[in-house]
């Protein structure tokens, strides 16, 4: 079977072959408000970042650190339910970037497996990365992601082993979410030297492309991962920014700025 | 590059029909897998085994007695009723069984530091009392609503040496705490060990603890045929988590005439939607990595439980119940609020047994069950813990100044 041919695919051909690393954003749906988060996204695009990746917030996310937790619980206050994630991968994809979900298992679950997948497509996504979902309990998410055409993206972490590494590669599409530390979501002052090795060592098994994410919040990270690596993820220096600022308005602007420095960075 | 078929979810150890699994971030695979592999040596390791009963012996103060409760059976319909006497345990209640069988084997795994989470703070405490005792690190993660709720198992476990870290996410209470526990463990996998208090979570949790506690329903077992001369007609027990209860339920699984009830918390009542009843209650779905039947809303979003009992305030149950309770081996019920203060009461006058308030809603379905099986029947109820813990809270329940 070949990989889905969908926008995310497309976009680490072309930034291959720019000899560049893609830079891609996260928010969670629903934050700072419903009206507000795709003001946030098209600032992101307007500043230089390449993909979107939309988080569906949820209750208990084990995986986020306290500034995607607060955005989280703000998001869940807002009254985020799934139709406003598929609204916003719609509105996001609708600027010609390409657009994946993140979430945590049971939203999916709920939601019903197939028809989370089919959600996706209708807005124009073009995969879903599953955190929480280890590949012993994902038959049933393949077998949608295979009707509907989705990339599904797994994490692989520093003590991921040799042994299971191509379990979990060979079930990834689109690219390979490298877990840059062991820990949580979050901004950090330098990014882990694990995360370089990490990549190496996937690449010794996969084609697929790499991107890595936890921890990247500056400019000089992004470039530093960039000679490595085939993407740089950036969530908690985004919202932690809008987290700062008084107006929307405000917090768009230093988004723009942000997405404008790491956008230099993964150029090298 | 191809996608090759995942593994068939039916062919990985671990699962109860559809319950149980593994859904937690891949960092936490090579954890797991370690736990399970000693957990299943030790299982089958004499000199483990060994060193546990001994323990056990010495320690802990078992076996633990069986005591029947004349007095308060008259208010059971006349059933005889036979408290399994958990809280005699050193500590207070069961929770020790598991806490000593996981503390070995953090020994053994060679790891230096056990985290914890806890919701009525006996499992903390019961976690920080074998940290002493074995030298290890203890850091204790609680809702800060709970440790309000049970600021005397706050100080105990300080007096212990571990450390209390109060949680402010959230609902403030044990289900947060596990979040804060499980991200604790995600970043500092390498030296430390999660010392789970229940029998949720991802494999091999609800496996290992049930194992640990199994020594509760082994022993009443042989309890009832020496000193009573049968088996008991029901067995009942509170569930939360459910530890207490599968570690009772599960050695009596094969002796179909004797039927296992399970009393979750049913807070205000189920209708009022202010409960912890998650099998009466709840829908299958996924929590704290395992698929069991959670509290939540239409969003998949898990929603606060309410009980009036800080150990059962748990939206979520071991997985190993949501498969007893879909083949229909067992049975669960809610008790609300009012119903186990009542029993609470009852057992402190007539039996001179303060119970713990999560105790006292298994005691409050033996009055409901005596009554429905009549004087003839016999029932066995795991008396999980004391209500020390529980004294500031039954004396606002009750009015009594302090
Ligand atoms: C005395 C007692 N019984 C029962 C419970 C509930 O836990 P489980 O359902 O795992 O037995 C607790 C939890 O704190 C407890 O302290």
């Amino acid at each position: 079977m070949v990989e889905f041919d969908t926008p995310l695919a497309r976009l680490f051909s072309r930034t291959k072959s720019e000899k560049r690393a893609a830079l891609i954003g996260y928010l969670p749906a629903g934050f700072p408000t419903i009206e507000g988060a795709p003001r946030v996204i098209a600032a992101m695009v307007e500043g230089g970042v390449d993909a979107i990746e939309i988080g569906f917030p949820y209750s208990d996310p084990v995986m986020d650190g306290p500034i995607i937790q607060d955005a989280a619980d703000q998001a869940i206050k807002n009254g985020t339910g799934a139709s406003d994630v598929f609204d916003l991968v719609k509105s996001t994809a609708a600027l010609g970037v390409p657009t994946v979900v993140m979430t945590y298992w049971n939203p999916i679950e709920r939601y019903g497996v197939d028809e989370f997948g089919s959600a996706l497509m209708a807005a124009g996504g073009s995969g879903v990365i599953t955190p929480d979902l280890t590949i012993e309990e994902s038959a049933r998410w393949a077998q949608a992601s295979v009707k509907s055409q989705f990339n599904r993206i797994y994490v692989i972490a520093p003590s991921t082993s040799e042994s299971r590494m191509p379990l979990v590669t060979s079930q990834c599409s689109g690219f390979i979410y490298a877990a840059s530390l062991m820990g949580v979501t979050g901004t950090r002052n330098s990014v882990s030297g694990d995360a370089r090795s990490l990549v190496a060592r996937i690449r010794s098994g996969s084609d697929l492309p790499v991107a890595v994410g936890l921890g990247v919040s500056t400019g000089d990270q992004a470039r530093e991962v960039a000679q490595y690596a085939d993407g740089v993820i950036v969530g908690s220096a985004f919202i932690r920014l809008i987290q700062q600022s008084a107006t929307i308005e405000e917090g768009c602007e230093r988004v723009r700025e942000l997405a404008a420095s790491l956008s230099a960075g993964v150029r090298g | 590059m191809s996608q090759t078929t995942p593994i068939a979810e039916s062919e990985i150890i671990g699962h109860f029909g559809p319950y149980g699994g593994r859904f937690v971030p891949e960092a936490l695979i090579g954890a797991l897998d370690q736990l399970a592999a000693a957990h299943l040596a030790a299982k089958n390791d004499p000199t483990f085994q060994a060193e546990l009963s001994e323990l056990h012996r010495t320690y802990t103060g078992r076996p633990s007695i069986i005591t029947e409760a004349k007095r308060f059976a008259e208010h059971a319909g006349g059933a005889r009723i036979f408290l399994k006497r958990e809280d005699l345990n050193h500590t207070g209640s069961h929770k020790i069984n598991n806490v000593l069988g996981q503390a070995l084997l953090t020994k053994r795994m060679g790891k230096k530091r056990i985290i914890a989470e806890t919701g009525a703070g006996q499992h903390g405490v019961a976690s920080a009392t074998a940290a002493a005792l074995m030298g290890l690190e203890c850091v204790v993660y609680m809702g800060e609503e709970d440790t309000k709720r049970q600021s005397l198992n706050v100080a105990r476990m300080k007096l212990l040496g571990a450390e209390v870290i109060p949680v402010t996410q959230g609902s403030k209470t044990l289900k947060d705490a596990i979040n804060e526990a499980m991200r604790d463990w995600v970043t500092n996998v390498e030296t430390t060990h999660y010392l789970l208090g229940t029998v949720a979570g991802p494999y091999p949790f609800p496996e290992m603890v049930r194992d640990f506690h199994r020594i509760i329903g082994v022993e009443a077992r042989e309890q009832m045929l020496s000193e009573v001369g049968r088996l008991p007609d029901a067995i009942l027990a509170c569930v939360g988590g459910g530890s207490n209860a599968i570690g009772i339920f599960h050695p009596f699984i094969e002796d179909v005439n004797v039927r296992l009830i399970g009393l979750e918390a049913g807070g205000s009542g189920i209708d009022s939607g202010k409960h912890a009843a998650t099998i009466s209650g709840g829908t299958p779905g996924v929590l704290h990595g395992t698929r069991t039947y959670v509290l939540q809303d239409k969003n998949g979003q898990t929603v606060e439980s309410h009980s009036i009992s800080a150990g059962l305030d748990y939206p979520g149950v071991g997985p190993e119940h949501a498969y007893l309770h879909d083949i229909g081996r067992a049975e669960y019920r809610a008790i609300n609020d009012d119903q186990a203060m009542e029993a609470f009461s009852l057992l402190s006058k007539t039996e001179g047994i303060i119970p713990a308030i999560e105790t006292a809603h298994a005691l409050a379905g033996a009055m409901i069950i005596g009554r429905e099986l009549g004087p003839d029947a016999v029932l066995l109820l795991n008396l999980s813990g004391r209500g020390d813990k529980d004294v500031q809270t039954a004396a606002q329940y009750f009015g009594i100044p302090l």
